[in-house]
């Protein structure tokens, strides 16, 4: 069986690791290649680095990033924000990334995912979700949480895994950095009923928090930030605890 | 020691690439069969297309070589289950320097199989040092099952055979570079212990 896996994400901007509230009100969490060894002497699963740097400059460190934090892992790594081009793609294959993410870009252009699963497999394609709950019903955003769409959820993300998405990061947007807990209930309508992985994001704050969404969420994978970066959870604790829990975990 | 990178169109080199040079091992990146005369092992790194990978090696000539090479080889995901016979992944013809078949993985659980999973290991200089069960990292639509030159296996619904070894050719289905510090072990094992 597989084990669930803990993700550990970086919000890069301009070389440095920043995490804020809904998107929002940024803090800086340190350099990011110290911090993706950390964690993977700390037993992450995986990692997800993401450039939220609207430069070209900040995209041009971004790279350099990429590069430096896969010489110090042997763990896989996603990397993600703005990626629209297949050579935007290849760049950071190359640089050392193992999966691309992608999501504005995902929904004005679906095709993308297609073209990318063809030259470098599904496996190679994340597709992210942001939900947001508005007036008691979840629906799909972008542009970083700025802009309302008409998509469900659940519609885009079948419809991503038939374009070749090898896996869904779904975040909650509502509850993203309030530390109240993962979306579970959208998570397991996701998780249910998709052939692909489903990562759970948006809202970790306690060890049960995670216990729930690998349990009744379903999820497969489960991402977090500020609970990692600001040392609320240690993420050998949290394996041990889910494990000691019954949620099968690599230790 | 320098270890040759076959590189077979899309694929994350770097990664192996990293993995080994951290070892302190020299890499070449191949790409014609004559340069695998200037290395002392070889790995092919698996991400891509079984039709596409078998094309590109014929048409360079390095699927001769890779064939006809003595030299300890190691393939690593898509690059052992071109070391078979056929692949049911565009009804490819493999390298044929074993004797098994890939076939897509036709279970209910979720496909790819994607993540950490346990391996039961045999005995070979590859897992010297390495726990049996010790989870590693899987990424793959296609599999191999049981056959006679399988050093380990794993369980996701069905049998699937995590390694193999025949004469100087090794093969993993996971992705050592990527399976935290025994895969890199692995990868040294390979390097210093397989001939």
């Amino acid at each position: 069986m597989l084990s669930k896996r803990i993700i550990p994400c970086l919000d890069v901007k301009n070389g440095r690791t920043v995490k804020g509230v809904n998107f929002n009100n940024l803090a800086d969490a340190g350099d990011p290649v110290e911090l993706a060894y950390r964690y993977y002497t700390q037993g992450a699963d995986e990692l997800v680095l993401l450039d939220i740097s609207a430069t070209l400059e900040g995209r041009e460190t971004f790279a350099k990033v990429v590069e430096d934090v896969a010489r110090v892992i042997a763990i896989p790594f996603t990397v993600g924000g703005g990626i629209r081009t297949i050579t935007e793609v290849d760049k950071l294959l190359k640089a050392g990334a193992d999966k691309v993410s992608l999501n504005t870009a995902a929904i004005q252009n679906p095709a993308l995912i297609s073209q990318i699963a063809e030259i470098y497999g599904s496996q190679c394609v994340v597709v992210a979700i942001d939900a947001a709950l508005i007036e008691g019903r979840w629906v799909v955003v972008s542009h970083a949480g700025t802009q309302t769409t008409n998509l469900n959820q659940l519609e885009w993300a079948l419809k991503a895994q038939e374009f070749g998405a090898g896996e869904i990061l779904l975040t909650s947007y509502s509850s993203d950095g309030t530390q109240a807990g993962f979306a579970v209930e959208l998570t397991a309508q996701l998780s249910s009923n998709l052939k692909i992985p489903v990562i759970a994001s948006g809202g970790a704050g306690t060890k049960d928090h995670f216990l729930e969404v690998f349990t009744n969420g379903k999820a497969d994978a489960a991402l977090a930030a500020g609970v990692f970066h600001f040392g609320k959870i240690g993420i050998g604790e949290l394996k041990r605890y889910l494990t000691k829990s019954g949620v099968e975990c690599r230790n | 020691m320098k270890i040759g990178i076959i590189n077979y169109g899309a694929g994350n080199l770097a990664s192996v690439i990293n993995a080994i040079e951290k070892l302190g091992y020299k890499t070449e990146i191949i790409q014609q069969s004559e340069q695998i005369i200037n290395v002392d092992k070889i790995v092919i790194p698996g991400v891509g297309h079984a039709g596409r990978a078998m094309m590109n090696l014929n048409e360079s000539g390095l699927a001769n070589a890779l064939k006809s090479s003595k030299k300890p080889t190691l393939g690593i995901c898509l690059g052992m289950q071109l070391m078979g016979k056929y692949s049911d992944e565009g009804n490819t013809e493999c390298l044929g320097v074993m004797n098994f078949n890939v076939n897509k993985l036709d279970i209910n659980l979720k496909i790819p199989h994607m993540g950490w999973n346990r391996i039961e290991i045999a005995p070979n200089p590859l897992f010297t040092g390495i726990p049996n069960n010790t989870w590693v990292y899987f990424v793959h639509s296609y599999y191999v099952g049981e056959n006679k030159n399988s050093i380990a296996k794993c369980n996701y619904e069905t049998s699937i055979c995590a390694a193999v070894n025949r004469g100087n050719y090794w093969g993993v289905q996971f992705h050592p570079e990527k399976s935290g510090e025994y895969g890199i072990q692995i990868i040294k094992n390979f390097i210093e212990l397989c001939e």
